[in-house]
């Protein structure tokens, strides 16, 4: 187990620019499946490389369970990799994929075949053995990489966007089985990715990452519930956080949080005519005028316009589950609302997170 | 005719005249190669008489086409040896980019480039049997004797290395070049995943990197040996065969028999020495291009 | 741990050093020679006493002016150029609709047609140099440019359909496709589309025909026996001697002459070659 922690953790590529990584600091807990989220040129990327010494960091420091690693080689760091594209041996069998690390350890031959047994056992590949990588599947790809990093039982699992060369319905059940295989080998795992699914449904933090810094890290609860900007906030979620300008803040809602009064607990009747940013008990009211409705199936997404008040002419996106059954016509305005906890506030120019402000 | 109609013979109409060009100027001459070495033509000579065997009789009962043979086969082993070693670590050298790496291409690209008996007689200045630069520096350091100094193109033994020398000078870019960009056709990830794997250098080099690039050093060593087998130009501008026949190769030997001498059913005999060594490479080729598309 | 990370790094790059400073020296020295040779004068070039590495006396042009005024020098290399752009047009006319043809037309037996073609270029001609010399001798070409300029496409044919078919593949089909529906025909998409898009193609063919051209010996030596009728390849080192002297100071100069300038365009069109090469073989 090791604990990996960075520290003011910097790489410049082109003097003078942002670099693409920028004054990180991190530290990992131990076991945990901690993930790196961003969109492309995030950083995510570099970073996971310069924890694994294939990146030289232009400055900050990189600590594995407590020692100053940016002096070692990926190889003195006792780390393994996954990578995208798996980077298989492709002259190599399975077998010979899965030793290779064992034997530049040295170790002698009937014990690297004990261990690489034991670990294609456990990813389920041991008739795969003779197999060359091209004779594979993606799926089968992927544990044989897995196999090959598991084998040295190394302090740290990185993992390098392994699900995207995928395709969509192979990656959600890939996905389950990197989840167990994580929990099962409680190796501490620093995984990157872009698909906000991925890192909800995987992670026990997730760092998330835009041009080169650290916007929040924190569970998935604490990044989705309580976003520290407007980036997280429009980042996770699909369809993203409902932002809104007013004045020297932004209003946020998230698209469930924003239904029809009808909904309401208690079902108080709500005056029609009440004006939109007037409170009523702790939800506030909202006018909407529908444009138009996607129906996905398991959900409703519907697309409009607010009306009224501060919020006039700005557009709003409701999400429901399909078991709500009311038809909205396409032009028509209804009384939605939002609970009063479920607004977020941000500071309009920065975007960090703010004090709710009174709306009226 | 229809319009697709038309398209069918479009394809082999533009390249008919090709083949016929290439059949003409290559396959006709193959087929009289064999047709000379079993008949008795000589220049100016008018019929065609067929002899059988006798030609090739004749020459291998003699002495110097038998040693034309084995220097052959020395000459282009030693130097594809040194090459395949040279152009490996060369190309190691050059894969990364540094400052400067453009000269230094064109630096070591111009053995190739330059016409080989241009380079040829340039060494020939340098290894003169008087004035050669090398000897010079030699008898500076005191490592050669001034009134006897080593005679590169006129002793056996030194005027073979020198002809496997510079047949190695000769070839070192063209192998370089085709090894580098095997170099770059290997994906960037799997160095890294080896070194994340524990391996340092040499593992690394040899038992990943080499590995993964082995069909494309076969194509440079393939193509290094029917270029250095078949040429005839650094013998005969170096020494000329001699001192006394102790360097001459098949197709120089080939080249005094028929041209110069006149005899060019033996001249052709000798020359077809070389299409069983030509087929075996061609075969080789094939077999390794098949291989390479399949992974 | 052994040796640190920065340690290591430092040894690795002086390594690096040294192995480019062996190699450069060793494969440019020769060239480094002719420089110093062409402007020596004779006196010092051919002194032992003096050290061959710098100039005693002053450099000097002479080798040169007699090169061009007292040689057949000037000649060869009108020679080497007319007979380098007769065979690049030849070359030109009959490669490049093969090529088009093998790549676009002929679905996959066109594919082992290429193979088989580009097999021709390993038949050396050291094999078939004697029946050849038998064949120019009927045409009536012996002892003329001409009998090299017919010969030589003999192999930059097949070398330059093997890189055009590269360039070729590389272009996609729906091009073409797209302009057959609009209405032209397979051949005039290939003339007025094809060939526009290729001229960087075309341009690497024309410099690496030329560059066969001047450094083919073996056919050159065979076909021509007079020396104003000669190449530069073969000229230089045969003729440029009397008896058994030769003339080291102007033809070390002759040898910069021919060589730096293909030297200089063949590095300008190396990786355009490269790209087609590898383009060719990674289907």
């Amino acid at each position: 187990m090791a604990i990996v922690q960075t520290r003011a953790l910097t790489k410049v590529f082109k003097k003078g620019e942002l670099g693409a990584v920028n004054s990180v600091d991190l530290e990992s807990r131990e076991g945990e499946f901690l993930v790196l989220l961003g969109p492309s040129g995030s950083g995510k990327t570099t970073l996971l490389r310069m924890i694994a010494g294939l990146e030289e960091p232009t400055s900050g420091e990189i600590l594995i369970g407590g020692r100053v690693v940016n002096d070692m080689t990926p190889r003195e760091r006792r780390i393994a990799m996954v990578f995208q594209s798996y980077a298989l041996y492709p002259h190599l069998t399975v077998l010979g994929n899965i030793v290779f690390p064992l034997k530049a350890q040295g170790m002698e031959k009937g014990e690297r075949q004990k261990k690489a047994e034991w670990a294609a056992g456990l990813l389920g590949i041991g008739q795969l053995l003779h197999r060359k990588p091209r004779e594979l599947s993606g799926g089968e790809r992927q544990r044989v990489a897995l196999a090959r990093a598991i084998v040295r039982e190394p302090s740290l699992f990185l993992l390098d966007e392994p699900l995207s060369n995928l395709d969509a319905k192979l990656r959600a059940s890939a996905r389950t089985e990197l989840e167990q295989f994580q929990r099962r080998v409680a190796t501490t795992t620093i995984y990157v990715t872009h698909d906000q699914v991925e890192a909800m449904a995987m992670g026990d933090r997730i760092v998330v990452m835009n041009k080169g810094l650290v916007r929040q890290i924190g569970t998935p609860a604490e990044v989705y519930d309580e976003p520290a900007d407007t980036f997280v906030a429009t980042f996770l979620g699909s369809p993203p956080m409902n932002l809104i300008d007013l004045g020297e803040v932004t209003v946020g809602f998230r698209p469930e949080h924003f239904f029809p009064v009808t909904h309401l607990a208690g079902q108080a009747a709500v005056p029609a005519d009440m004006r939109a940013d007037a409170r009523v008990g702790p939800y506030v009211p909202l006018k909407f005028r529908l444009s138009h409705e996607e129906y996905l199936g398991a959900e409703r997404i519907l697309y409009g316009q607010l009306e009224g008040g501060k919020f006039d002419g700005k557009p709003a996106v409701s999400r429901m589950s399909s078991t709500h059954g009311a038809v909205y016509e396409s032009g028509s305005v209804h009384a939605f609302a939002v609970r009063q906890e479920d607004l977020k506030f941000f500071d309009r120019e920065k975007g960090t997170r703010t004090e709710p402000v009174p709306l009226s | 005719m229809s319009a697709l109609g038309r398209q069918r013979w479009l394809g082999p109409a533009m390249f008919l005249l090709a083949i016929l060009y290439v059949v003409a100027l290559v396959g006709v001459p193959f087929v009289l190669a064999f047709l000379y070495s079993v008949g008795d033509v000589k220049v100016g000579s008018v019929g065609y008489h067929f002899v059988g065997l006798a030609n090739f009789k004749s020459v291998l009962q003699n002495p110097t086409f038998l040693r034309s043979l084995r220097n052959s086969f020395v000459f282009t082993i030693s130097s594809q040896v040194l090459v395949l070693l040279g152009a490996n670590i060369l190309a190691m050298a050059l894969k990364n980019v540094f400052p400067g790496r453009r000269f230094v291409r064109f630096l070591i690209l111009l053995p190739w480039v330059a016409p080989v008996s241009i380079g040829s007689i340039g060494w020939k200045w340098i290894l003169d049997s008087l004035y050669s630069v090398i000897n010079w520096v030699l008898i500076r350091f005191h490592l050669a004797n001034e009134f006897s100094p080593p005679m590169y193109l006129g002793e056996p033994k030194l005027a073979m290395i020198s002809v496997i020398l510079v047949h190695t000078w000769h070839m070192l870019p063209f192998a370089t070049v085709i090894i580098l960009a095997g170099w770059t056709a290997i994906p960037k990830d799997i160095p890294e995943a080896a070194e994340v794997d524990g391996a340092k250098f040499f593992r690394k080099l040899f038992q990943i990197e080499l590995p993964m690039m082995l069909p494309i050093i076969n194509v440079a060593v393939l193509f290094g040996v029917i270029f250095t087998f078949t040429d005839m130009t650094v013998v005969y501008i170096l020494t000329r065969g001699g001192p006394y026949d102790t360097t001459q190769v098949l197709p120089s030997q080939a080249f005094f028999t028929g041209i110069l001498g006149g005899d060019l059913a033996e001249g052709a005999a000798i020359s077809l020495f070389l299409v069983p060594l030509l087929v075996l490479v061609a075969w080789l080729m094939l077999r390794s291009a098949h291989r390479a598309e399949v992974t | 741990m052994a040796i640190g990370l920065k340690a290591r790094k430092g040894f690795g790059r002086v390594v690096h050093v040294l192995v480019l400073l062996f190699f450069s020296v060793a494969l440019g020295f020769p060239f480094y020679w002719m420089v110093i040779t062409s402007f020596k004068q004779n006196p010092d070039l051919y002194n032992l006493k003096n050290n061959p590495f710098i100039f005693s006396m002053k450099p000097t042009l002479d080798h040169i002016t007699f090169l061009f005024r007292e040689t057949l020098f000037l000649r060869w290399f009108g020679n080497t150029l007319f007979a380098g752009f007769c065979v690049v047009v030849i070359t030109l006319l009959l490669a490049v609709p093969a090529a088009y043809a093998l790549t676009r037309l002929t679905g996959r037996w066109g594919g082992n047609v290429g193979i088989a073609i580009f097999l021709t270029y390993l038949v050396p001609p050291t094999l078939l140099f004697i029946p050849l010399s038998r064949i120019v001798a009927l045409l009536g070409l012996q002892d003329t440019l001409w009998s090299i300029i017919v010969v030589y496409p003999s192999f930059t044919i097949p070398f330059s359909i093997w890189l055009l078919m590269g360039f070729f593949k590389s272009i996609p089909r729906e091009l073409e496709d797209a302009a057959m529906v609009d209405g032209l025909t397979r051949f005039q998409a290939f003339i007025k589309l094809v060939i526009p898009i290729s001229v960087s193609g075309i341009l690497t063919v024309v410099i690496f025909t030329f560059t066969l051209v001047t450094q083919e010996f073996v056919y050159a030596l065979t076909f021509i026996s007079s020396a104003s009728h000669q190449t530069v390849g073969v000229g230089v080192p045969i003729y440029l001697v009397r008896g058994d002297v030769y003339y080291w100071g102007s033809l070390m100069a002759a040898c910069l002459i021919s060589a730096l300038p293909i030297g200089i365009l063949y590095n300008l069109f190396l990786d355009r070659f490269i790209a087609g090469f590898t383009v060719g073989s990674v289907k």
